[in-house]
């Protein structure tokens, strides 16, 4: 390994929020009328309204030559912002970067393209735009509308172009460019599939024929993993792993998905919640009658769940609500706490645990349970859907022979029901037979 | 290979003007841009462009000239509608190249949040298409004057130093305004307003003699009212307006460095703010 091509060193970036990032002239003067003497005295004092959001802290890397790196990371963790202090979109406001080699960018799709011109002006146009000199654009013509299959489009406006040729032509402008540093930004999240898989490819043969360093930002895990060499994982403005693909992409999705041991989920803190907040789901247990987690259940199995909560404020005449999803996200049942009066909850700050047995008789299939907190008023405190994913097997689970027998599984559930004939002849009772 | 170091911007500097002319691809297809979108789109196209100027010219020339008694003709010796046409084609040269530089940091929003380049090049492009429009209003003014039997003459040669200054002048407080707007976007409601009032304070539709002896320094100091002199000097052959012309050239030149640099400075935000 050599140099890297892209060296940060200690970067960070500040946003300011607030009155004073925006406004207008009159507001501006206003706030000078009004506060005639913060203004003069200047200093911290004349942005009382104004807040700092720190983007980006302290982030040190280096990006290997010739690699392909993923940035990875939840939402607001950083990645764009790093992304474009790389573009020079905007600047650091502390640290460090250095780029060796041309750096070409693409964190849209067909940045600059005007609907009023034609295919062939706008490929003369974007390529402008993304730093191509006029004869490199004429060089890598032919490819570039090969590429896209735009072919007989050329001279048509791009305001009547479909989404799909909008896009093949864009992204063919930008694969073309010449750069050793490629910044690609949730590009691939556009076009039909075949065209992904096109993108794909491309990105590849770019950075292993082309050896070019390609730092990539996308919310496909799947295409990071199958892309990139390494991957940098950010949350909140900070580095928290980079190396080895697979490694990091496990780290991120313990952090943000629930992690399903068996019949366990431990919920991660920033999992997807939902909710104003003041308590936190933290684990959710299966159990089946034998008493151990499993995340199988046999069929007609009471479900025997266990919930964790860490409560961060009292919550006098607190509910938990249970439900149980398709595979599809259809929610076929709910349970709730205090359903007939069973349980009235005064919860107070700390851990607590609570059981519950569901008992339904599911019909084979998969399914995942949701868990929401709800206070006094019936408001969410903490929702948390799919927390922990189960099955339920065509086995009776008290060793009879009673399963489900027919070959397509209809609907979700099966009631308790009692069925007689009520005329004509045949009445047989079946349970009897069976034995 | 080329190291780009990034750090944090500090103080005030002057736009790299290599990494400028590094660009002038760019520069050329977003002005090559501009003129065909205008084209393409209205229906009247290019005649549009044409029929401005004249149109603006009848009307002055009925109702201020005709009926309100304005004539040109004593003092300078051309007919009012040639006279107000010739201080219009500049005129209308410099406001649409004013407004467009202004408005065009603004409107280049998407390009701005999502590719770098030196962003001088918004304005610098944004200055070129009034250019076109003004070439072909040059030529339909220059028909006009010889069909009144007003055959320009050598001064003709002259044209391009003032329009330079006209687009100069244009550009220098264009550049302030453009990095103004994105921080303020009152600047697109007052620059329209600053326009109106500038075309009265300008000799587009009456002759410099109108204004009072005694307010004449001050009002020459409208950078406008040299280079509508002395558009009409190159063209119709009126009096050379003289020291009138060091105005607009001392005016442009301040305006033009001084914008730079502030845009240069205000460049940096640009994308956190726009």
């Amino acid at each position: 390994m050599g140099e890297p091509a892209v060296r940060i060193e200690g970067v960070s970036k500040r946003y300011q929020l607030g009155a004073l990032a925006g406004g207008s002239l009159s507001q501006r003067l206003e706030s000078a009328v009004r506060h005639p003497l913060r203004r003069m005295r200047g200093t911290a004092e004349s942005k009382p309204e104004t807040s700092e959001f720190w983007a980006l802290r302290d982030v040190d890397l280096g990006i290997e030559e010739g690699k392909i790196t993923g940035l990875i990371g939840p939402n607001g963790a950083g990645k764009s912002t790093l992304l474009k202090l790389l573009c020079r979109i905007t600047a650091p406001t502390e640290g460090r970067i250095e780029l060796r080699g041309r750096v070409g960018s693409l964190l849209e799709v067909g940045t600059g393209f005007h609907p009023e011109l034609t295919g062939r002006e706008n490929i003369f146009l974007n390529g402008a735009i993304l730093g191509m000199r006029r004869e490199e654009i004429i060089r890598r013509f032919s490819e570039i509308v090969e590429f896209s299959g735009i072919g007989q489009f050329l001279d048509t406006p791009v305001k009547r172009y479909s989404s799909g040729m909008y896009v093949r032509l864009a992204f063919a402008i930008a694969a073309h460019l010449e750069s050793e540093i490629l910044l690609i930004d949730e590009v691939l999240a556009v076009g039909d599939q075949e065209f992904q898989r096109k993108c794909l490819g491309k990105m590849e043969e770019v950075s292993t024929s082309g050896g070019r360093t390609v730092i990539f930002v996308a919310h496909n895990m799947s295409s990071i993993r199958r892309l990139c060499d390494s991957a940098v994982l950010l949350d909140h403005g900070r580095v928290l792993a980079h190396g080895d693909t697979d490694r990091v992409v496990a780290d991120y999705l313990e952090r943000v998905e629930p992690v399903q041991h068996g019949g366990i989920a431990n919920i991660a803190a920033d999992a997807q919640r939902s909710g104003i907040g003041g308590a936190r789901l933290l684990r959710v247990e299966l159990s089946d009658s034998s008493g151990g987690a499993s995340e199988r259940v046999r069929y007609g199995e009471p479900l025997s769940l266990s919930l964790g909560f860490e409560i961060e404020r009292r919550l006098p005449g607190a509910a938990v609500q249970v439900g149980v999803s398709t595979a599809e996200g259809i929610n076929i049942l709910t349970s709730h706490s205090s359903d007939r009066g069973s349980l009235e909850l005064d919860l107070e700050e700390g851990m607590i645990e609570l059981r519950c047995e569901l008992r339904a008789t599911l019909l084979p299939g998969e399914f995942a349970i949701d868990v929401d907190l709800l206070d006094a008023r019936g408001f969410s405190v903490d929702r948390v859907e799919r927390t922990l994913n189960f099955k339920v097997l065509n086995v009776a689970f008290d060793g009879s022979g009673d399963h489900y027998p027919w070959p397509h599984v209809r609907g979700s559930v099966r009631p308790e029901s009692d069925w007689s004939v009520v005329q004509g002849a045949g009445s047989r009772v079946q349970a009897a037979e069976r034995g | 290979m080329r190291t780009k170091v990034i750090e944090p911007p500090r103080g005030w500097g002057f736009p790299d003007l290599a990494e400028i002319a590094s660009h002038r691809d760019l520069i050329f297809y977003l002005a090559r841009r501009d003129v065909v979108v205008r084209y393409k789109q209205a229906a009247v196209g290019g005649f549009w462009v044409v029929l401005q100027p004249l149109l603006l010219a009848g009307v002055f020339s009925l109702f201020l000239g005709t009926w309100a008694g304005f004539d040109a003709n004593p003092d300078t010796g051309v007919p009012q509608p040639l006279f107000v046409l010739a201080g219009l084609v500049v005129w209308l040269f410099f406001s649409t190249a004013l407004e467009r530089v202004s408005k065009s940091t603004v409107a280049s929003e998407g390009l701005i949040s999502k590719i770098y380049f030196p962003r001088a090049v918004i304005p610098l492009a944004a200055a070129i298409a009034p250019l076109v429009d003004f070439a072909i209003t040059f030529v339909v003014v220059v028909l006009v004057a010889i069909a009144y039997g007003y055959p320009p003459g050598p001064e003709i040669l002259a044209t391009p130093l003032v329009v330079a200054l006209a687009e100069t002048t244009a550009f220098g407080a264009g550049l302030w305004l453009s990095a103004l707007n994105v921080r303020y976007r009152d600047v697109t409601l007052i620059v329209p307003f600053v326009l109106l009032v500038g075309m009265f304070v300008t000799p587009i539709f009456y002759t410099l003699n109108l204004v009072p002896e005694s307010l004449q320094p001050l009002y020459a100091l409208n950078p406008m009212v040299g280079v509508v002199e002395g558009f009409r000097w190159c063209l119709l052959g009126t009096d050379f307006p003289g020291g009138l012309l060091l105005i607009p050239v001392v005016v442009s030149v301040v305006l033009t460095v001084t914008g730079a640099l502030y845009y240069q400075r205000a460049e940096r935000g640009f994308a956190d703010v726009i």
